[in-house]
């Protein structure tokens, strides 16, 4: 009787757009709903160190360098407040990690791709980051109050990611023949990945329904895709590289682009592990993890050792 | 040798070293220990970067053939380089890393202290730039020399296993030849014994909190000043200067 009274009070504030913060009474499934998306943002931001990091030693420029070391570097400060924000919600971060070690927890599906030459660099800034733009934005207005504050100040920096990537493409795009095709590789091998970040239609997403109605999510995975894609066709003209889309056109009537079929196979074939890099990114992300492993117990026991001076001095 | 001459070789020994050292620092990138240790290392890394661009666009000034950052970074090959021996050496594991740095962050803490004062203007006030930054680079590497020296017994051996493995190569730190000479002469440099006195001092202090042992003064490998390195410097640049060697024609 009482759980009844408190998820009307619950949904109350949720419909008049009151934050809940991590002290509020929260439904279970709303907390493990929170816990696995934040979590897996969170993993997702980390992961996606790997594919950019495997350019900075490689990086043709001191200032192309300067600027993916700061753009790394910002994911892992977001994956850092992402992991803070989860932890609110009753699970620590190491119970996280593990989760993530173990494959119970996931992380953007677009990591799994290779970077195969600079110009990823560009389509990863531009697409992927932009896609990821798209769905920050609208998560600004999420209902769990540390989710959303994080969401603010990664959405900032994020968009300053998205207009590092698009200049390295429209530089490339520019340059010389070879680099002009090292561009539209680029867009062709990320253009469909890209698209599909924002997850399933709408018909077949099997967590859209609670989500919505508890303001997790104020826009459904649909109309966030089509806010991307009429967002980016403009932009990709502009640098005169073409979307590897045949379907691709402006329809009138809805004041919006039209879209050819989405290869769900694909989607549903590198969730499931068989990526090009499923498994080589998570082993390193084990791998390191295991060979810190020395290093955090001794920072650990030195920190026990300066305890106990204190206590007996 | 004129001053200007010698001037642009000690801007390559600083640019080169902070250059090779921010590259190896950024080989770190979603591997080290702990998340906040990843942001810790990219952020060093980029403080080394950012020198080392300020050190080759000046040498290339000085120069006045119109040679950029860039084409000191990428167009140079092992025989031209001027960094330091230590600079190069191989990240190994995390303590192998923090020894590394340890001793090089006291180096460039001691040398920017000293150039802050000197003669030549831009070497000032980079000196004076650099300091803020390497100031910040000694203390993560020192208190990382403690915690791994007075951590664990795994940990202590560890790093003290990471300092006597890579003493010998300190000694080129304080190496001089004619371009100190003439720079001493003008004021703009400073003589590497002063800073080698203020060196010993800031790592015995560092040593001696994390209860290790100071390894024994033996043979010293020498190399900097005549750019002769070792084998990891030529896999570094290759991988490096990979783009603009193979696209020459284009422009990033």
């Amino acid at each position: 009787m009482e759980d009844i009274k408190k998820l009307e009070e619950f949904q109350a504030k949720i419909d008049a757009d009151v934050k809940i913060e991590p002290k509020d009474w929260m439904p279970e499934e709303y907390r493990k709903h929170l816990q696995r998306q934040i979590s897996q943002h969170a993993h997702s931001e980390v992961i996606g160190m790997q594919p950019e990091g495997n350019w900075i030693s490689r990086a043709p420029s001191l200032r192309a360098k300067v600027v993916l070391l700061a753009k790394i570097q910002d994911e892992a400060g977001h994956g850092q407040y992402l992991y803070s924000a989860a932890e609110t919600l009753g699970k620590s971060r190491d119970e996280y990690i593990e989760e993530l070690q173990t494959e119970k927890a996931k992380y953007s599906s677009i990591f799994n791709y290779p970077t195969l030459t600079w110009a990823d660099m560009g389509a990863v800034g531009w697409l992927v980051d932009g896609a990821a733009i798209v769905n920050q934005v609208s998560l600004q207005r999420t209902s769990y109050g540390p989710y959303s504050r994080a969401m603010v100040r990664i959405c900032k920096e994020e968009s300053f990611h998205q207009r590092q990537g698009y200049e390295i493409m429209a530089h490339m795009a520019k340059g010389t023949p070879e680099q002009k095709a090292m561009a539209q590789d680029a867009l062709n091998r990320f253009w469909w990945p890209s698209i599909m970040m924002f997850g399933p239609h709408d018909a077949d997403s099997p967590n859209t329904g609670n989500a919505v109605k508890w303001r997790i999510k104020r826009e459904t995975n649909d109309e966030l895709r089509q806010k991307f894609i009429d967002k980016t066709v403009g932009q990709a003209e502009v640098i005169g590289l073409t979307i590897p889309d045949p379907d691709l056109k402006w329809n009138e009537a809805k004041g919006c682009y039209d879209y050819g079929k989405i290869n769900w196979d694909e989607f549903w074939n590198v969730v499931k592990g068989n990526g090009p890099c499923n498994k080589q990114r998570l082993k390193h992300h084990i791998k390191a993890h295991k060979n810190g492993e020395w290093v955090r117990k001794a920072a650990l026991a030195y920190a026990a050792k300066q305890k106990e001076k204190q206590l007996v001095a | 040798m004129t001053t200007k001459e010698a001037l642009i070789n000690y801007c390559l020994r600083i640019g080169d070293t902070s250059l090779i050292l921010g590259q190896r620092m950024s080989e770190w990138c979603s591997n080290g220990p702990i998340l906040e240790e990843d942001i810790a290392m990219t952020n060093i890394a980029l403080d080394h970067i950012g020198q080392a661009r300020t050190m080759l666009t000046y040498a290339g000034e000085l120069e006045g053939k119109g040679r950029t950052e860039d084409d000191f970074a990428y167009k140079r090959h092992e025989r031209e380089y001027y960094n330091s021996l230590l600079s190069e050496r191989p990240n190994g594991h995390f303590g192998d890393t923090v020894a590394r740095n340890f001793l090089q962050s006291a180096y460039f803490y001691h040398l920017y202290s000293a150039l802050s004062s000197s003669k030549d203007n831009m070497i000032a006030a980079h000196a004076a730039k650099s300091l803020k930054e390497v100031t910040y680079h000694l203390r993560h590497s020192a208190e990382w020399v403690v915690r791994l020296g007075d951590g664990t017994e795994e940990s202590k051996e560890k790093i003290q296993t990471s300092f006597d493995e890579i003493w010998e190569y300190t000694g080129d730190l304080f190496e001089m030849n004619e371009v100190d000479d003439v720079l001493i002469k003008e004021g703009i440099a400073i003589n590497q014994t002063e800073i080698k006195a203020k060196w010993d001092k800031t790592v015995d202090e560092v040593l001696v909190r994390a209860k290790l042992q100071r390894p024994k003064d033996a043979y010293m490998h020498s190399g900097r000043l005549n750019a002769i390195h070792s084998e990891y410097l030529g896999h570094l640049l290759a991988e490096m200067q990979f783009l603009p060697r193979a696209y020459p024609d284009a422009k990033w």
